[in-house]
């Protein structure tokens, strides 16, 4: 199984200043990227934003441009069927696994949900999931959930 | 206990034929020690016969104090250089005592000390502790801390040429300082300014004020001003004293203010003050601010000549309402470098710069220290530039990043300081003299 399925997360380093995630979301705008997801963790000092968007090489082009610092990151969405315990059910298989979850947000995607999985190991998280009967979504239909 | 009064204040002197000397007996006794230093340092230094043949000046060119301005300046730089026991003028076996400071790049400024230094230093605080209203019956609390800093040391030495008795608490866990200083019915005390506020304001938040016997305190190690002095006297009820020195001329001990507060009495038979103009180093008049430069007259270990502290003040010879005739320095108005004194430790912004260096990645050498009081304590932030090719999008690794700096700077400043990670190319680059330093204090 390749990592074709993995699919790429727009983080970006956000200092806790005035109007920074203003900035961010003004330039993505203006580059005409799409978000589709996003998750806003914060610290004492800084904050951290976490964003599926439509074209994640332009966005961070566009942010680099603009002198702030953005990275590319390996993340899976996993499909999540609206029915209790089914993400239940997906992360029990990755814990058996014993790939390492470092953090997770979701999104509704049309019926479903999508939850964004970052790990220590992509592809594995995918052989896990695909092999216990999940589905997980592509790039192509991640950049344009909803739409 | 009760602050006394101006009015009220009977003025102690433990040396009168020196402190209260005339200004030509005082000038005789200064020309005696220069022209046999000089002639020591010539025969027993070869850094400094180096740097006389160099000026072409020879020991009997010395003729007198007012000759001091024909000699060669020592600085800092000078002192990293012959690190540790370049500049002794006597064998090893005779130093008696090391104390020290850290130094801008790592390596530590040395001092070494004979048995007659130390006696001299110790003499000297005693006349300071005098000048502070303290005698042989006082318990004096010294909770500088004890080690290669001065602070402890000196003020022990002091207690004990005083007579009086030592308590070397050192500094920290102010809650058993407090203690102490109750049940051994301590009658002074000696920490850096800050911390005597904090103490003090812990004391009073205890209400334990009126159980305590202190009636003085003695702050120095750090800038502080009249309206951080009169409020740690007010909360405590007691009379406070700056006290003054470095290192290099003997730790503090080497100034001290007087009841009058009008400056700090500077020791002038051992130290001798210059105070020159920063841009061509010419003696300035009493009054007008200029570099503070030290002649060590009658050190033997580590004899210093015209070393340039880079502090800046100025000085006042005449004689002052409490009789001294000693001269006066007035509290710094600022230094000739960059240097920042932070909970009374010695840190300069290339140290800052040195320690990331020597991270090898994971951030740019490119800071921002800032400087605040917060609770009488000072803060140091230092604002630090996440490494491009290290930025991670996981917290935790950004937090360990982090945590690494903070202790790689904490070993390098010896003086903790909160990390701030910031974008990178977000501080200003150097172009020509960056300002690396936000100073917030009001001092």
């Amino acid at each position: 199984m390749s990592v074709s399925n993995t699919i790429q997360q727009l983080s970006v380093f956000l200092e806790n200043r005035e109007g920074r995630l203003d900035e961010v979301l003004k330039v993505l705008s203006a580059a005409e990227v799409n978000i589709v997801a996003l998750s806003l963790a914060d610290t004492s000092d800084y904050g951290m934003l976490r964003m599926i968007v439509s074209d994640p090489q332009k966005g961070r082009s566009a942010l680099k441009e603009a002198g702030i610092t953005a990275m590319l990151t390996d993340v899976v969405a996993l499909r999540v069927p609206h029915a209790t315990g089914s993400l239940c059910k997906a992360m029990h298989q990755i814990v058996e696994g014993e790939v390492n979850v470092e953090y997770m947000y979701a999104f509704a995607n049309g019926s479903d949900a999508a939850a964004v999985l970052k790990s220590d190991d992509p592809a594995r998280v995918i052989d896990i999931l695909k092999g216990s009967g999940f589905d997980v979504y592509s790039a192509d239909e991640a950049y344009r959930a909803n739409q | 206990m009760a602050k006394v009064t101006l009015s009220d204040w009977k003025e102690q002197i433990r040396t009168p034929e020196i402190e209260c000397m005339s200004r030509d007996e005082m000038t005789a006794l200064q020309s005696e020690r220069l022209v046999k230093q000089v002639k020591n340092v010539y025969e027993n230094v070869e850094f400094y016969r180096k740097k006389m043949d160099d000026l072409g000046i020879l020991p009997e060119d010395i003729k007198s104090i007012e000759d001091i301005g024909k000699l060669p300046f020592t600085t800092k730089e000078d002192l990293r250089d012959n690190y540790p026991f370049g500049l002794l003028a006597v064998p090893q076996s005779k130093i008696a005592r090391v104390q020290g400071t850290s130094g801008t790049t790592g390596k530590l400024t040395l001092a070494s000390y004979t048995q007659k230094d130390v006696d001299v230093w110790g003499e000297c605080v005693a006349r300071g502790l005098t000048m502070a209203g303290l005698s042989a019956a006082d318990r004096i609390h010294v909770c500088y801390g004890y080690g290669l800093f001065t602070g402890g040391m000196g003020l022990d030495l002091g207690a004990q040429a005083l007579g009086a008795m030592a308590i070397p608490m050192s500094s920290g866990n102010t809650k058993r300082q407090l203690m102490c200083m109750e049940d051994f019915g301590a009658t002074a005390f000696a920490c850096t300014p800050s911390y005597a506020l904090y103490l003090a304001e812990a004391a009073a938040e205890a209400g334990i004020v009126d159980r305590l016997q202190i009636r003085a305190s003695i702050n120095g190690a750090e800038p502080w001003t009249e309206e951080m002095r009169k409020k740690i006297e007010s909360i405590l009820n007691i009379n406070s004293f700056d006290i003054y020195g470095l290192c290099e001329i003997t730790g503090p001990g080497v100034a001290m203010d007087c009841i009058h507060h009008k400056g700090l009495h500077v020791y002038e038979d051992y130290f001798y003050p210059e105070i020159l103009n920063p841009a061509d180093q010419s003696a300035c008049a009493d009054g007008e601010t200029g570099e503070l430069v030290f002649t060590t007259l009658a050190k033997e270990g580590m004899p210093l000549i015209r070393y340039r502290t880079k502090d800046l003040t100025s000085i006042e010879h005449g004689t002052c309402q409490c009789g001294r005739t000693l001269p006066r320095i007035q509290k710094f108005t600022g230094r000739t470098d960059d240097m920042k004194v932070i909970r009374g430790v010695n840190v300069f912004p290339t140290q800052v710069e040195t320690a990331l260096l020597s991270m090898g990645g994971g951030v740019a050498p490119h800071y921002m220290m800032i400087v605040d009081r917060e609770n009488n304590l000072d803060v140091l932030t230092v604002m630090v530039e996440v490494d491009e090719k290290y930025f991670s999008d996981e917290i935790r690794k950004l937090d360990q990043l982090k945590a690494k700096v903070g202790a790689v700077l904490k070993q390098a400043l010896g003086v903790s300081a909160r990390v701030k990670l910031v974008e990178p190319k977000t501080i200003q680059r150097s172009e020509g003299k960056a300002k690396r330093v936000i100073d917030n204090r009001e001092l």
